[in-house]
């Protein structure tokens, strides 16, 4: 065991994975010598060679669609986009072929793919920086879309994605790459794609979130009184959705507040929502409570603060949840 | 200090046999034996035959839009041979049918695609094409990442990849250039530059005079080749897979060529461009050209065309047989080839198909007396 930060939990994943994978390539810009802008990837060009750990050209679409065809040509790709600002560039390639191959030749050419992509706000980062667009991407059929939000669940997905026979968007929340440590086991293991985690269990109240938001639901949640016993499931995975644990614990709670930071119109919470009435409909005791980002453009970061959920308005919502 | 010049670039143009079926037997050697030329004109006629019968197919309602390849075969078959079958890898666009049939993909499978079913990009295990693509230059990306996938594992193969004038404003191409060339893999970029995209002509397309020299900013090979001369696609092709293989270059060839027909069965090309042009094209036909080569050297006549023409007629019948004779695609197989594995969600919605009237054939859910 070791007690490691999600940025180390990511590079120790892709460590293993290289080494014990030789189909295995790193792709994207400055992934090599300067180990990514986060540094995630750092040491590892050093470690597999130029060759599997590639300083691409400055090209997002290029970077997508080359990551294809080395998976179609029997590779296990791994690009990274820099932002997911700049997911924008590659979205043709990554939604109108890397998501389609495998239906549109009904199974003769599949890609399998992990795009790395760093998401979020709260690092005072620059315009196009601190976007959180997952639902647009849960939105599309043939991609599978997860956000871990702790160390140990980074590297044990990222695992997973890695080994996954389909296209994988892996959404790494920058706001905590380094926020907190967690003891993560040396030997490789996987976290499945598609399970959702009960971080904290409780019979009041089920708040539902993913990403850095968890780490504000969990703040919220140490500060409510003492008798109120609230339940946080941390989603994980976007899409395959664990539709089976969110609709276990609201027919236990009976309430449910649901906590993202991209805007709130058609974004992952209203699919929750409406998961919950679909099968829970008889057991709820309050409408269901969004606590998102808002339908404008993310702000510059003077005002990035006042955009995210933070603890006082999930408390808040949560509050109003219980009192209904 | 002086202006000094730092950079001179020129592109040439590479023609053997003439529109008159005359060739030039110096650039010749080594290119095409008779009994070669012979079979790529035969495959040409079947081409034809396929495109003259596909395009009835759709004017019948037997079968959906379809892009005619007719004028365009010469450059789908001498670039296809000169790809080794089973080795090398062809990325197609939609307008190379003749070259992915030389590297053993079943007709019936083109035609599939057209009619609307998945399978006809269900290619077989073996066969070194990847499925028509429909968007405009992605495919050159996917070429240069298998490309790439090649060098990195050492094999011995190279791909080629087709995309036409219009391909050449995307970005995906210029994006594919820069990696190709910067990374340096076996690939080799066969544009077909047919003078328009859909309704837009070349010269509205771009502002610089040839396909070919866009190849210079990224430094690689560059060469423009009448796309109607078979001898002269075929060398062009034959030097750049090789060097590609050989760790030399990227090359990008400009085969210049006409779309004889609409640019597909929903477009009418007669609302955007001339008569006069098309009939000067006509007369430049490939199929015309190399016949008169043939003929010239004794080894055709009109038995040998009357007898292509029917065994034509033969093989595309079976072909129409069987593209349209094979059962209809499942409902389920939406579903069981989103993933590998269905996820629940889908498994839900494929079972929730299934037992509702949407799920069923017309008779199943009553509807089929209802249409009586």
């Amino acid at each position: 065991m070791a007690n490691l930060t999600l940025v180390q939990a990511i590079n120790l994943a892709l460590t293993q994975e290289m080494e014990a994978d030789s189909r295995v390539v790193i792709l994207g810009e400055d992934v090599g010598k300067n180990g990514g802008v986060f540094r995630v990837t750092e040491g590892l060009q050093a470690r597999f060679g130029a060759d599997r750990v590639v300083d691409t050209p400055l090209a997002e679409s290029g970077i997508m669609g080359t990551a294809i065809g080395l998976a179609m040509a029997g590779m296990r790709p791994i690009p990274e986009i820099q932002f997911e600002g700049f997911l924008g560039p590659a979205y043709d390639q990554l939604v109108n072929h890397a998501a389609r191959f495998r239906t549109r030749t009904r199974g003769a050419i599949t890609v399998p793919l992990t795009i790395r992509v760093p998401v979020g706000g709260g690092i005072h980062a620059p315009e196009l920086h601190s976007d959180s667009p997952e639902a647009i991407y849960a939105h599309t059929p043939g991609l599978k879309v997860v956000m871990p939000s702790t160390p140990y669940d980074a590297k044990g997905m990222l695992i997973s994605a890695i080994r996954d026979p389909d296209p994988v968007l892996f959404f790494e929340p920058k706001r905590i790459y380094r926020a907190f440590r967690e003891e993560v086991p040396e030997d490789e293991y996987t976290v499945p794609i598609g399970q959702a985690k009960i971080v904290t269990e409780g019979t009041d109240l089920t708040v539902v979130s993913w990403g850095a938001s968890v780490v504000q639901c969990l703040e919220a949640i140490d500060q409510l009184p003492e008798d109120v016993s609230a339940e946080l499931i941390d989603l994980r995975t976007i899409y395959p959705i664990d539709a089976d644990t969110i609709a276990a614990s609201v027919e236990k709670t009976g309430r449910c507040v649901i906590v993202h930071e991209a805007p709130k119109t058609c974004g992952m919470g209203a699919e929750i929502a409406t998961i919950i009435q679909e099968r829970c409909f008889l057991h709820l005791e309050a409408p269901v409570q969004r606590v998102c980002g808002f339908d404008t453009v993310m702000p510059y970061y003077k005002l990035e603060l006042e955009y995210l959920p933070d603890a006082k308005r999930i408390g808040e919502a949560i509050g109003q949840c219980l009192a209904y | 200090m002086p202006i000094r010049t730092v950079f001179k670039a020129q592109i040439d143009h590479l023609q053997i046999l003439d529109e008159n079926g005359v060739l030039d037997e110096k650039l010749a050697k080594d290119t095409l034996t008779d009994e070669q030329v012979v079979f790529l004109y035969e495959q040409m006629n079947i081409c034809r035959h396929l495109d003259e019968v596909a395009f009835k197919l759709q004017r019948s309602g037997r079968m959906g839009t379809y892009p005619q390849n007719k004028g365009q075969e010469a450059a789908a078959l001498g670039s296809g041979f000169a790809a080794r079958k089973g080795k090398d890898w062809l990325v197609p666009c939609y307008r190379e049918n003749a070259a992915l049939f030389l590297h053993g993909l079943p007709m019936e499978k083109i035609l599939l695609h057209w009619m609307g079913d998945e399978r006809g990009n269900q290619i077989p295990e073996g066969v070194n094409v990847t499925p028509i693509s429909i968007p405009i230059g992605t495919q050159m990306l996917h070429a240069t990442g298998m490309a790439w996938a090649f060098k990195l594992r050492k094999e011995d193969r190279a791909v080629i990849t087709y995309f036409g004038d219009g391909a050449t404003s995307e970005g995906d191409f210029h994006e594919a250039m820069n990696f190709a060339t910067t990374l340096n893999v076996p690939v080799v970029f066969f544009c077909q530059n047919n003078q328009w995209a859909i309704s837009v002509p070349r010269e509205i397309q771009m502002n610089s005079e040839t396909v070919a020299q866009k190849a210079i900013a990224y430094g690689a090979h560059a060469i423009q080749v009448d796309g109607n001369d078979l001898f002269a696609v075929y060398k062009a092709s034959k030097d750049a897979l090789s060097r590609a293989r050989s760790g030399g270059g990227v090359t990008l060839i400009e085969a210049v060529t006409y779309r004889l027909g609409d640019h597909t069965t929903a477009d009418d090309a007669r609302r955007y461009r001339d008569e006069a042009e098309v009939a000067s094209w006509r007369a430049k036909d490939p199929i015309i050209r190399t016949r008169k080569y043939l003929e010239g050297k004794g080894l055709w006549n009109d038995t040998r065309q009357q007898e292509i023409e029917d065994r034509a007629k033969v093989i595309v019948a079976e072909v129409v047989r069987n593209a349209e004779g094979i059962e209809s695609p499942s409902i389920d197989d939406i579903f069981d080839y989103t993933f590998e594995t269905i996820d629940p969600e889908l498994e839900t919605q494929k079972r929730t198909l299934r037992t509702s009237s949407l799920g069923q054939k017309p008779e199943q859910a009553g509807l089929e007396a209802e249409r009586r």
